[in-house]
């Protein structure tokens, strides 16, 4: 390799700092969405390497549905901390207590879809005109045509025939009032180059990415965490492993894959030899082939 | 890339020297884009699973007896119910020697504009040629696109081969018409590969059905490109995109330009001019989170401190002294116009341009371009979406910029519709 060229996480770096700095330029008033999971984390590192030696100038938004993993929530905590930047919690229980969103019923019962409603309510209630997620496009065939800068209109809705074409490295974030925009700076990155990454910068994650022992029962193809909000049908048994979680959602529709991998490169060497994808093992997309798209026009993240 | 399984189980840090490759593909309706595209992933290990499950799954329900590659990369649902894809999307995978990004870009007459996103930050385009057509009008469009945005590098995929016995004669003959073709374009790197996508002929395996044939195999050709020097290493510039002042006790006095390098290759001690203003000074320092940088050049994004106090803010360049961009009012560009409503005669427009924004009316339109032919139509001057036009424009201030044939980054500017806040055209300095 000539002495001009950046190997390709450096180069994934310059441009999600890039257009991390383009928000900060072309808004009023940006979020980061950040959920706890590997790609939040990511964003929130990149933001604190945008705008170093200065403080993130972006407040977190996190989408609480209630049920989490504790460690999830442990790690925000400490993180937002540590980074001294302001917590904003949309609370899903509190959508359903004040009758915005209805709970789902039945055996699969999640939250993941009336996330949306709480989602929608934040960004209204705090004017945010500038949401920046963790979505990659390799995540799900829906995301594939996302662009870096997402258009939303008052509705918080994506209209995938109606987005702005994105040439070169000009991006255009002008909107009017009540719309607003989904920005994605991980957009060209896949979920090997966001592990080698957190291998490189030696960033800290939530526990729950690392093989551990955990009560699961089995259900869909996948074990899915015992916890106070799934209810286990008589015919499933509980039973002991050691697992270990490539994304981290609800914990109701997050399985865990059997894993020994307790360190990041153990990790990087089980991703490179993966045959899933992360998100197979995620309730919400299995549904059907266009779940992602059809809650994507919905508003969702 | 995460299935090498046949691969000896790779250790972590070697996946952390790879460069990066962008490149688009273009090809008309049916000449097998979405089987190459497939092809690629699936000989390169790029596919999991369960995403193969589903395409089984879904070719079953089509009623076909072979699953389908062309179906992983199927995008949305109205796609999926009309066959026919109808925005770029992007794809990845990789090899153990580099990463790449496709643009996906469908090859319809009317998704020029799509082709000319895809294009603008691509590497390399791969152009589909079915060897029972050979040179089509189609073909001449996406060369001349390719031309117009300046891709360092086409590879002419000449397609079903199968179909044609794998006979050299067809190849060559397709081979010489697109070289008499492609003598009026500037194009610089053209290769030409034989290959069946749908068998696998050339792409990543060599084929033993063309003996004939000695040069690489596409996947072969993707991983060595050189790209190193793709971007412009010479002339310095680096548009603010803002400027970073912490306010804090250890930091009070820091102020620091935040951008990406568009350009060139910066050092502290150099001496640098700031864009318009014209005040002179030198690099203090080029910071980042990981340290300072003893140079910088693109596309990094840092933030370079001055030694001097000078008022700086977005849209100002930094700019090495001995060699300066052009300041710019009246600016002839090529312009490709995207939105279904066309402009409209003296319209005013937002302009952008690296980080800054400025006002724009469409002084003339000087012609239009037949992108079959590269004929120049000055009569009908109509234009709509997907047409290429070259036009005059007149800005309030000044742009710093310079030929997009030198610079693509500096040399490229989109037009936005201050009703609608669209993206209505993408234009390129001549
Ligand atoms: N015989 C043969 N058929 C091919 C080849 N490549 C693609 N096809 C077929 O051509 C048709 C169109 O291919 P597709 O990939 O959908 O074309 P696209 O419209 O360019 O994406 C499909 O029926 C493919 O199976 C090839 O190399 N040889």
């Amino acid at each position: 390799m000539s002495s001009y060229n950046l190997t390709h996480i450096k180069e994934l770096e310059a441009e999600a700092i890039y257009i991390l700095r383009e928000v900060f330029a072309q808004f009023e008033n940006p979020a980061i969405l950040f959920s706890g999971g590997k790609d939040s984390i990511c964003v929130a590192h990149l933001a604190r390497k945008a705008f170093f030696p200065a403080k993130i100038p972006f407040p977190f938004v996190h989408v609480d549905t209630g049920h989490n993993f504790p460690e999830t929530i442990e790690f925000r905590n400490n993180y937002v901390e540590e980074l001294g930047v302001k917590l904003i919690v949309g609370s899903v229980q509190k959508s359903i207590d004040d009758g915005a969103a209805a709970e789902e019923k039945g055996k699969n019962a999640s939250r993941n879809a009336i996330q949306t409603v709480t989602l929608l309510d934040t960004i209204e209630e705090h004017g945010f005109d500038a949401c920046i997620g963790g979505a990659r496009r390799d995540e799900e065939k829906a995301r594939a045509k996302e662009r870096f800068f997402s258009h939303r209109d008052e509705f918080g809705q994506w209209d995938p025939k109606n987005q702005r074409p994105e040439l070169w490295n000009i991006f255009n974030g002008r909107c009017h009032q009540g719309e607003n925009f989904r920005v994605f700076p991980l957009s060209n990155w896949t979920e090997m180059d966001v592990w080698q990454y957190i291998l490189s910068e030696n960033m800290s994650l939530p526990s729950l990415y690392f093989a551990h022992d955990r009560k699961v029962i089995r259900r869909s193809n996948t074990w899915l965490p015992v916890s106070e909000f799934i209810t286990i049908a008589d015919d499933e048994e509980v039973v002991t492993k050691r697992i270990r979680f490539r994304t981290l959602g609800d914990i109701t529709i997050t399985g865990g894959d059997e894993s020994d991998a307790d360190t990041l490169e153990k990790i990087v060497d089980e991703v490179a030899a993966a045959r899933q994808t992360e998100r197979g093992n995620r309730e919400d997309d299995k549904r059907s082939e266009t779940s992602m798209e059809d809650r994507k026009k919905q508003g969702y993240f | 890339m995460s299935n090498n399984s046949q691969e000896p189980r790779a250790k972590a840090n070697s996946y952390l020297d790879m460069e990066l490759l962008r490149f688009t593909t273009a090809g008309s309706v049916d000449d097998g884009k979405s089987t190459l595209i497939g092809r690629l992933l699936f000989d390169s290990k790029s596919i999991f699973q369960d995403q193969m499950d589903q395409v089984a799954i879904s070719s079953e329900r089509k009623g076909l007896e072979h699953t389908d590659l062309a179906l992983l990369t199927d995008g949305l649902k109205d796609e999926r119910e009309q066959g026919i894809t109808i925005d770029v999307a992007y794809r990845y995978f990789a090899t153990p020697k580099r990463k790449f990004i496709i643009a996906d870009t469908p090859g319809h007459i009317q998704y020029t504009r799509n082709m000319v996103t895809g294009a603008s930050t691509a590497n390399c385009a791969l152009l589909l040629v079915d060897a029972r057509k050979g040179v089509i009008e189609q073909t001449q469009r996406h060369s001349i696109i390719a031309s117009l945005l300046k891709i360092p590098h086409v590879i002419v995929c000449i397609n079903k081969m199968d179909l044609v016995d794998y006979s050299e004669e067809t190849f060559e003959q397709i081979k010489e018409d697109y070289e008499a073709f492609a003598s009026k374009l500037e194009v610089k790197d053209v290769r030409f590969i034989p290959i069946s996508a749908l068998n696998g002929d050339n792409v990543v395996n060599r084929s033993e059905n063309m003996s004939w044939y000695e040069g690489s195999t596409l996947l072969y050709t993707l991983e060595n490109i050189h790209i190193g020097s793709d971007y412009n290493h010479i002339d310095c510039r680096f548009p603010v995109q803002t400027v970073i002042r912490p306010k804090n006790d250890r930091y009070h006095d820091y102020r620091g330009y935040a951008g990406r390098i568009a350009s060139g290759v910066f050092k502290p001690g150099d001496e640098v001019t700031v864009m318009p203003s014209g005040f002179s000074s030198k690099i203090k320092s080029i910071d980042t989170y990981d340290g300072e940088l003893e140079e910088a050049f693109a596309p990094m994004s840092v933030t370079i401190q001055l030694e001097d106090e000078i008022d700086i803010g977005r849209g100002d360049m930094i700019v090495r002294t001995g060699n300066k961009p052009q300041m710019l009012q009246d600016i002839e560009v090529m312009l490709c116009w995207l939105n279904v409503k066309g402009p409209k005669p003296r319209a005013k427009y937002i302009l952008r341009h690296t980080t800054a924004e400025v006002k724009t009316m469409i002084q003339e339109i000087t012609y239009k371009l037949d992108i079959s032919t590269l004929h120049r139509n000055e009569e009908d001057k109509d234009v709509t979406a997907n047409d290429i036009c070259k036009v005059k424009l007149r800005t309030t201030k000044p742009l710093l910029a310079d030929a997009y044939r030198k610079n693509r980054i500096t040399g490229s500017l989109i037009l936005v519709d201050e009703a609608t806040n669209e993206t209505v055209a993408a234009g390129m300095i001549v």
